[in-house]
C-alpha cells in the first residue's frame, strides 16, 4: 500500500510540474506578452519600444530561467502581483477559493444524495418500469448543460415571465451570506448536470450486484426485499460510484466557471475568467496550478480510495 | 400590428418545420420497414427510446440542411422596430412573423435557432471522427504492444485530461493564439492522424499484394494530401477547404481535448481483445501486427466505440456550446447556439425568449443522442 501510494504521490507530481511548465509556457507567449507591456506601459509604445520594456522587466530570459523563479516563488506561495486587481495574487486568490468551496459543498450536500437515491433505486429492479423511468431521467440531466439548465431555472423561478420569482437570479449577495433565495439556482444548476452521471453510475454497479449469487442466497433465506438492498447490496455497490464522484470535481470545475459568471457569484471560476480576460499573466498562472492541483489531488484521492474500499484490489495494486 | 396569438405562434412554427418533419417521418418510416437489413441501424428501431433518439437528431440534422428553407429571415438581418419584441410579432415591411420574437439587435430568434444548428452539425460530427483517428491511431499500438510505448502515450493523455477543459479553452481559443505557430502545429500534427490512419488500414490489409496496394493507396494519398495542405493551410488552390481561423481553431481544440479519452477506451479495449483466440489465431497465421490491429482487434471493438462516438458527439456539442458561452465562438455575430445563450443572458431576467429557444435546441439535440447511445448499448448488450 505505501509503495502504490508513492508511485500514484510521484506520478502526480511530475505530471503538476509538466502541466505548469505547459501553462507557463501558454501565458507567456509573445502575443500575451506583447498586449502586457502595452497595458503597463505605454498603449502607443512601437515594436521597439514593447521589446525595450520586456527587457528591462526581465521577460526575455530564457523560458526556463524565468519557469524556475516562478516555481521558487509559487512553492514558498508567493505567485507575484496580480496585475487586475492590483495587489498580490495569494491576497486574491484564497478567498475567492474559499467563496467556491463553499459552493461545491453544497451541490455536493444536494448532488451526491440524490444521485444515489435514483441510482439504487433504477438500478435495484433492472429492466423495470421504474428503472426505465428513473434511467431516462438520468440521462435527461447529462444532456443539461449548466448554462442550458441555468436559463431553464432562472426563467422558470427568477423572471418576471412566469412570475414565481422564488430565487434570485444573482448570486452576488451569497459571498457575504448564503441564502436559500440566492444560492438554490447556482447550486442546483451544477447539481443537475453532474447528477445523471453519478446515477448511472451506480445504477449500473446496483444492477451488478443485484446479480450476484449472495443477494439470491439472501433473498432465498427470507430476507425481505428492502432488507437485501439495503444491508447487502448497498454497500458493495457504492465502491464504483465513490470513484466516479471525486472524478466529477474537474467537470464541476467547468460547471462552476459556467455558474460564477451566469449568477454573477465572485469565487474561483469568475476569477479565471477575469485573469484571462485581463491579460492578468501572474494570476492565471496561479488560479490554473490550482485548478490543476485540484483535479490532480481528487483523482490520487479517487485511486487511493477505490483500492482501499475494494479489498480485491488491494494486494495487486 | 398585433402580435400573433400563442396557437398561431405553434402553428407557424410547425408550418416552418414542416418539410424537415415529413423528412424525419420518411427517414423512420423506410428504415423501419427495412429494418432486417440494416444491422445495428436497424436494431435501433426495437427500443422507443432509440426511436426517440434518432428522430431527434434527425432533425437537427434536416433542420441545418434545409435551414433556408426552414427559417423566416436571414439571421444576420437587423430589424431596429423589433428589438426584444415578444414571440410573434409581426415584421412590418414583409408582413412575415417573429416567431420566437426579437433579440437584443432585433434578429429574429427563430431563424437564428434554425441556423444555429449548422455549426454544431458542421463541427460536432467531424471533429469526433478525426478524435477517433487519432484516439484509434494511438490507443491500438499502445495496448497491443504496451511497454514504453504505452506508459509515455498514457501520460501524455493524462496530461491533457487533467487540464480543465475551460482553462485549455481559455488558453487555446484566443485571439492572441491565433499569432503563434500553435494552431499550425496543432494542425500539422492532428490533420495527419486521418490519413495515417486509412493508409495504415489500407497497407496492413493489402501488403502482400504490391499490385491491387498501389493503385489504392494512391487515391487515398492524393485526396489525402490534398486535404492536408488545404486545411493546414500550406497551399490551397481551390479556396474549397480553407476553415475560417477561428472555426479551425475551434476545431482542433476540440479534436485536441476529445481524444486522449477516446485514445483510454480504445486502449482499454485492445487489452482486453488482445487476449482473444481469434487474436492468438492471426498471430499464428503470421499477420503483421498492423493487420492484427486493424482487422483484427479494432472490428471487435466497434460496439462500444460506436455507443461512446454518440456520446461524444453530444459532449461535443456541449463543448461547443460552452465556447460561444464564454464568447470564445466561431464570430461575434454568429448564431451558433452558445453565443447566443451567451448574448441573451445578459437581459435574462428581463427579456427570456431570446435564451430559451437556442438552449433548448442544444439539450434536445444532446438528449437525443445520448438516448440513441442508450438504446444501442442495451442492443449490443442484448446479443
Amino acid at each position: 500500500m505505501l509503495v502504490f501510494l508513492g508511485k500514484r504521490v510521484g506520478l502526480m507530481l511530475v505530471t503538476a510540474l509538466c502541466l505548469t511548465l505547459i501553462v507557463f509556457a501558454l501565458v507567456n507567449l509573445k502575443p500575451n506578452l506583447v498586449k502586457l507591456a502595452k497595458e503597463q506601459g505605454n498603449s502607443r509604445m512601437s515594436a521597439e519600444q514593447v521589446e525595450v520594456w520586456l527587457d528591462q522587466n526581465g521577460f526575455r530570459r530564457p523560458l526556463p530561467v524565468r519557469y524556475g523563479e516562478w516555481l521558487a516563488g509559487a512553492v514558498r506561495g508567493d505567485f507575484g502581483q496580480s496585475s487586475r486587481f492590483h495587489a498580490p495574487v495569494a491576497e486574491v486568490l484564497w478567498p475567492r477559493l474559499w467563496l467556491t468551496a463553499k459552493l461545491m459543498f453544497w451541490v455536493m450536500v444536494v448532488m451526491v444524495p440524490s444521485a444515489l437515491v435514483l441510482g439504487v433505486l433504477a438500478g435495484m429492479r433492472e429492466g423495470s418500469a421504474q428503472d426505465r423511468v428513473l434511467s431516462t431521467v438520468a440521462i435527461a440531466t447529462t444532456s443539461t448543460p449548466e448554462y442550458v439548465s441555468g436559463v431553464v431555472l432562472t426563467v422558470i423561478f427568477a423572471s418576471k415571465m412566469v412570475g414565481l420569482q422564488w430565487f434570485s437570479g444573482s448570486a452576488t449577495s451569497a459571498a457575504e451570506q448564503i441564502t436559500l433565495e440566492n444560492f438554490a439556482l447556482p447550486v442546483l444548476t451544477i447539481a443537475i448536470y453532474g447528477m445523471g452521471y453519478v446515477a448511472r453510475m451506480t445504477r449500473a454497479s446496483m444492477a451488478e450486484v443485484m446479480t450476484q449469487a449472495y443477494i439470491r442466497t439472501a433473498r432465498l433465506k427470507g430476507v425481505s426485499f428492502a432488507g437485501v438492498v439495503l444491508r447487502h447490496a448497498l454497500r458493495n455497490a457504492l465502491i464504483a460510484p465513490f470513484t466516479v464522484i471525486m472524478l466529477q470535481f474537474p467537470w464541476l470545475l467547468t460547471g462552476v466557471v459556467i455558474v460564477e459568471s451566469l449568477f454573477n457569484y465572485r469565487g474561483f471560476g469568475w476569477l479565471l475568467i477575469e485573469a484571462a480576460s485581463n491579460n492578468d499573466i501572474n494570476l492565471l498562472l496561479a488560479a490554473s496550478v490550482v485548478a490543476v492541483v485540484i483535479v490532480l489531488v481528487t483523482q490520487l484521492i479517487s485511486d487511493v480510495g477505490y483500492v482501499y474500499l475494494n479489498p480485491r484490489i488491494r494486494v495487486s495494486a | 400590428m398585433p402580435p400573433l396569438p400563442p396557437g398561431a405562434i405553434v402553428l407557424g412554427v410547425l408550418e416552418q418545420f414542416m418539410p424537415v418533419l415529413i423528412g424525419v417521418v420518411a427517414i423512420l418510416a423506410l428504415s423501419a420497414g427495412f429494418r432486417r437489413w440494416l444491422g445495428l441501424y436497424g436494431q435501433i428501431f426495437d427500443s422507443t427510446i432509440g426511436i426517440v433518439g434518432l428522430a431527434l437528431i434527425l432533425f437537427w440534422l434536416l433542420t441545418a440542411f434545409l435551414a433556408s428553407h426552414v427559417a423566416v429571415f436571414d439571421p444576420y438581418a437587423q430589424f431596429r422596430a423589433l428589438q426584444n419584441k415578444p414571440p410573434g410579432s409581426i415584421e412590418a415591411a414583409s408582413g412575415l412573423p417573429f416567431l420566437f420574437g426579437g433579440d437584443a439587435l432585433g434578429r429574429d430568434v427563430f431563424s437564428r435557432m434554425v441556423y444555429g444548428s449548422r455549426t454544431v452539425m458542421a463541427i460536432a460530427p467531424l471533429a469526433t471522427l478525426f478524435a477517433y483517428m487519432v484516439g484509434i491511431c494511438l490507443g491500438l499500438p499502445a495496448g497491443y504492444y504496451g511497454g514504453w510505448l504505452d506508459t509515455g502515450l498514457s501520460f501524455l493523455a493524462n496530461l491533457v485530461l487533467a487540464f480543465p477543459v475551460i482553462l485549455l479553452f481559455y488558453l487555446l481559443v484566443t485571439p492572441e493564439i491565433r499569432e503563434t505557430a500553435i494552431p499550425t502545429t496543432m494542425a500539422a500534427v492532428l490533420f495527419l492522424f486521418p490519413i495515417l490512419f486509412v493508409v495504415l488500414v489500407v497497407w496492413s490489409r493489402l501488403r502482400e499484394r504490391p499490385r491491387t496496394l498501389v493503385p489504392a493507396l494512391l487515391p487515398v494519398l492524393a485526396i489525402g494530401g490534398f486535404g492536408y495542405l488545404g486545411l493546414t493551410g500550406a497551399w490551397d488552390p481551390t479556396g474549397l477547404l480553407r476553415m475560417e481561423p477561428n472555426t479551425l481553431n475551434i476545431f482542433l481544440a476540440v479534436v485536441f481535448i476529445t481524444s486522449p479519452t477516446i485514445f483510454r477506451i480504445v486502449r482499454g479495449l485492445t487489452l482486453d481483445i488482445k487476449t482473444r483466440d481469434y487474436v492468438a489465431a492471426a498471430q499464428t497465421r503470421g499477420e503483421s501486427a498492423w493487420y492484427v490491429m486493424f482487422w483484427e482487434i479494432l472490428p471487435n471493438a466497434r460496439g462500444p466505440l460506436i455507443v461512446d462516438a454518440c456520446l461524444r458527439i453530444g459532449y461535443t456539442t456541449i463543448l461547443l456550446g460552452t465556447l460561444g458561452f464564454f464568447g470564445l465562438g466561431v464570430s461575434p455575430e454568429s448564431p451558433d447556439w452558445g453565443s447566443t445563450i451567451n448574448e441573451a443572458r445578459k437581459l435574462l431576467r428581463v427579456y427570456v425568449h431570446p435564451a430559451l429557444p437556442p438552449a433548448l435546441a442544444i439539450m434536445s439535440l444532446v438528449l437525443g443522442l445520448n438516448l440513441l447511445a442508450d438504446a444501442l448499448r442495451e442492443q449490443s448488450l442484448r446479443d
